[in-house]
């Protein structure tokens, strides 16, 4: 299953870059939301996906699924929220500055220097 | 006493001038800051009998000791000569600024806080053992000269100044940094002490040359010799004490102590030899041949300046050759060491008398154009007698200081005739020529500074003040200097004992044990049909024969084209540099975010996919695969169509909708895996996601390609299957390859023993790693005060543009 997820990550990641790289700004905040589910994905399978319980103290359960990736992608989780949150809203302040989404022209010039 | 403490005092006593300018106006500030010298001074003066006996004192101060760095002041007849000279000449210029700058109109404040910064980083350099922190002290010097010569920063040339001589010392500085790392690589020690006293296994290292010549170019910028020099007359823009400190007597002789220090390490060396005496023979003639084109006296000054640098630098070279002989053969190259010593001693006193007293013709007359001035003997006598013993001595004439060094230099250099290693005996003949040549010029532009400013016709109506002599304060300082040029010619032997003698020792170590084996005795007369007395004959025949002519062959300097010359060099390196650097980030740099992210992206697939190949990182293990399962691969492919409508979504809504879905497959894929936590937080955050999106939806713009091109669209697609393919094999080869052990199975063990819990991703997050998620809540506070400030703000600037209105 390692392997089919690893293909899984990878395309995530493929989506999550070909969108960032792209001129509009609402693709580039998709992109970022693609590159944080693979991104807690990736970490999973890191630590292997072969668990049979979850990770909750039971009697007679010896085989719980890795902890530590899942404490990490729950941070994770969050975090990204709040990125994804904060994008957003910068998206949607600079549509409003500057009338446009279109990546090429906002460059600065040299007034900006 | 810890007098290591004491080369910290003047930076210390600076930290007070700001105060004491503001709240005394009254007083001028110098007269606080004279006493810090001044006091220095006389508690050095303890040092000489010590060093008299060829003792030595040590004083640490630890820094980085894990690194063998450290503040250790070392001092033995080198260090307390320059120490002295420092804190010597560094009282006289202070006194004689007090009557140049005047409390007034000046920026007081900052002119005393850099020159006691300076103070303190030429203390450092000399007295520093450990060759970090002499270089830190070494690039003070250069920052505070940088600060001087900028010191009246309004004018364009004291801007061009101050930076010339900052981009070439630095340089310089860097250079010696690189040579002195190098030494600390072959020797295994940062200490000078150490090095010197394990020279002997450093010869032949393959390193040794490259170091040597690294060092020099730090001397070499720093004691501006050629071609390096070009920094020196321009830095004449700082105020007249500043270069009678800094450029003639002090700063600039860095260098040389720095060669002299070094000497007993690379003395064993033909590339030292010959680098130190060629290039110091090459900027003595140089500089003398340049200082009678000069029409500034401060120029003229500068180039002298120069040209006895070179002098005692070529000195310096020719002592080394000690090492080389021995026996019977040394008396005669005993000479060249004691000569750069007592030389350098005699030019501080003349060359700090002269530079006053182009001061004072500047600060007294309003000009310092050697064309406009004359005939001022008689309106300035004091000043007139100053600079005519200054001038004298400069020249090499009897009674004055400078004659005795110029012999011994003239001796020294005949004696370059008798060393027979190193093709010494072929090119040796050279030696004595070029001295003599640049000798007779440095004659003529002794005379030509002193004579044609004081002697000749009053040229009254081209003067922009009425001229006076200056005051008497402002004399004293020259006066003192000059006292001095006259009493050491009479007394050598005496100062010899006391000052340059130890200071040999120390500069040829393992040569002596005590300074009374420095065998050397001054003497003025050396008989009627010595090489020297011969030697001296003719420089003042041809010299005097020149300076009456001048008029008739000054112009020939004109023949010169000014795009022909080292400054020319400099000014088009600094242009081109300027440009041309500008041109090449104005070519990387677009100001598109894309552009930076290509790049990023290129070099992280390029490096991470290298080193998993080059470091045969790239492992699969299939055993340890978890077996594919039929719910796996459903979410898989309901997850890959999710992407794919992302990727193609036309409409706004279609893409948020399909974002949300992958979020929903990531979610079951927790189920999937056991982890129940993931699961409900990932289902809870992404129903807000898409309720956020959507609630923003109404004020975005509709999904535009923006004309992205096939091209355009070519290129990411590359660089984003680049990319996916390199997280694919880090993914697979991450899973595979466990190098250290997962602290999970702590974690699963100690779960319930010691927090007394049993959802171990709970306790894991609140407990074990509670600060983590301490700080994840502050992310998410921070995110929410800036998606509240962005709104707030707008809705302020609307306010304050609508009241505009």
């Amino acid at each position: 299953m390692e392997f089919v997820m690893a293909i899984i990550i990878g395309i995530l990641f493929m989506a999550a870059v070909y969108l960032i790289l792209s001129r509009s700004l609402l693709r580039i905040i998709l992109g970022t939301g693609l590159l944080s589910h693979g991104a807690h994905l990736l970490i999973l399978t890191m630590g292997g996906l072969g668990g049979t319980s979850p990770p909750v103290l039971a009697d007679g359960v010896t085989d719980y699924a890795d902890p530590l990736p899942q404490a990490l992608i729950l941070t994770a989780i969050v975090i990204s929220f709040g990125v994804t949150a904060f994008m957003l809203v910068l998206f949607y302040r600079t549509y409003g500055e500057h009338k446009t989404d279109n990546m090429s022209l906002m460059k600065g010039n040299d007034e900006h220097d | 006493m810890d007098f290591v403490l004491l080369i910290f005092l003047p930076v210390l006593a600076a930290l007070f001038v700001p105060f004491i300018f503001r709240k005394l106006k009254n007083v001028h500030t110098g007269w606080f800051v004279f006493f810090v010298p001044v006091l220095l001074f006389i508690y050095y003066l303890g040092f000489i009998r010590l060093t008299m006996d060829g003792e030595v004192a040590v004083s640490e101060l630890s820094w980085i000791p894990s690194l063998g760095i450290s503040f250790t002041a070392y001092i033995d007849g080198l260090s307390l000569l320059f120490s002295l000279l420092i804190t010597g000449i560094g009282a006289l210029v202070v006194l004689y600024s007090i009557f140049y700058l005047d409390k007034n109109r000046e920026k007081l404040n900052n002119f005393y806080v850099y020159l006691l910064m300076f103070m303190t980083a030429m203390l450092g350099i000399v007295q520093s053992d450990n060759v970090i922190s002499l270089y830190l002290f070494w690039e003070l010097t250069s920052i505070s000269s940088f600060l001087l010569i900028g010191y009246w920063f309004t004018k364009d040339r004291s801007r061009f100044g101050a930076l010339k001589s900052m981009m070439i010392t630095v340089f310089g500085g860097l250079m010696m940094l690189g040579g002195f790392v190098l030494l600390g690589i072959m020797g295994d020690t940062f200490s000078i002490r150490e090095l010197t006293a394990n020279a002997s296994t450093l010869v032949g290292h393959e390193y040794f040359t490259l170091a040597i010549v690294l060092v020099l170019l730090g001397a070499f910028t720093k004691s501006a010799q050629f071609p390096f020099y070009i920094w020196l007359p321009d830095a004449m823009e700082a105020p007249t004490p500043v270069s009678a400190y800094l450029h003639s007597a002090t700063m600039v002789k860095a260098g040389l102590y720095l060669v002299a220090r070094f000497t007993p390490i690379f003395a064993a060396s033909e590339v030292w030899i010959w680098l130190v005496t060629g290039i110091g023979l090459l900027t003595l003639f140089w500089g003398s041949f340049f200082a009678v084109k000069q029409t500034d006296l401060k120029a003229i000054l500068a180039f002298s300046t120069v040209s006895q640098l070179g002098l005692i630098m070529s000195l310096l070279g020719a002592s080394a050759i000690m090492y080389h002989v021995d026996g019977t053969d040394t008396a005669i190259f005993k000479f060249a060491a004691f000569a750069a010593i007592f030389h350098l001693l005699n030019h501080a006193t003349f060359k700090g008398s002269l530079f006053m007293i182009a001061g004072i013709v500047d600060h007294e007359t309003g000009t310092r154009d050697i064309r406009k001035l004359g005939g001022l003997m008689s309106i300035m006598p004091v000043s007139f007698t100053v600079a005519f013993i200054g001038s004298m001595s400069m020249a090499g004439l009897p009674p004055f200081n400078g004659f005795l060094s110029k012999e011994m230099f003239l001796t020294s250099m005949l004696a370059l005739r008798e060393f027979e290693l190193f093709n010494f005996a072929t090119w040796g003949m050279i030696f004595p020529i070029v001295a003599w040549i640049a000798s007779v010029f440095t004659f003529v532009y002794s005379f030509y500074f002193v004579f044609k400013t004081f002697a000749g016709k009053k040229k009254k109506e081209a003067l922009p003040l009425q001229p006076k002599e200056a005051p008497l304060g402002m004399l004293i300082s020259p006066v003192i200097l000059a006292t001095l040029v006259v009493v050491i010619f009479f007394i050598p032997n005496i100062i010899g004992d006391m000052l340059v003698k130890p200071a040999v020792l120390a500069m040829q170590q393992g040569l002596y044990t005590h300074p009374s084996e420095v065998a050397v005795h001054v003497s003025a007369w050396h008989g009627w049909s010595s090489p020297e007395f011969l030697m001296t004959l003719g420089i003042i025949g041809v010299g005097a024969l020149l300076f009456l002519t001048m008029s008739k062959w000054q112009k020939l300097y004109d023949i010169q084209p000014a795009y022909f010359s080292l400054n020319a060099l400099y000014d088009s390196f600094m242009i081109f540099g300027e440009s041309g650097m500008n041109r090449l980030s104005r070519f990387y740099m677009t100001g598109l975010i894309r552009t930076y992210l290509l790049y990023m992206f290129t070099f992280l697939v390029l490096l991470t996919t290298a080193v998993l190949f080059i470091k045969d990182a790239f492992v699969v293990d299939m055993d340890s695969f978890a077996p594919v399962s039929a719910y796996g691969i459903l979410t898989a492919i309901i997850l890959i169509l999710a992407v794919c409508m992302v990727l193609f979504a036309k409409t706004r809504l279609a893409a948020i909708i399909a974002l949300g879905g992958v979020g929903y497959s990531v979610a079951l894929f927790f189920v999937i895996y056991k982890a129940p936590d993931l699961a409900l937080t990932q289902l809870v955050i992404e129903t807000v996601s898409v309720a956020l999106f959507l609630l923003a939806f109404r004020h975005l713009p509709a999904l535009k390609n923006h004309g992205e091109s096939k091209g355009f669209r070519f290129g990411n697609f590359v660089i984003s299957l680049g990319v996916g393919i390199m997280v694919t094999l880090v993914a697979l080869s991450a899973h595979s390859q466990k190098l250290v052990p997962s602290i999970s199975q702590y974690y699963k063990d100690t779960v319930f023993t010691e927090a007394a819990g049993g959802n171990i991703v709970n306790v894991i997050l609140v407990d074990y790693r509670g600060f983590d998620t301490l700080f994840e809540i502050a992310v998410l506070a921070i995110a929410g005060i800036g998606v509240y400030s962005m709104i707030r703000l707008r809705l302020s600037r609307k306010e304050s543009s609508d009241e505009n209105k």
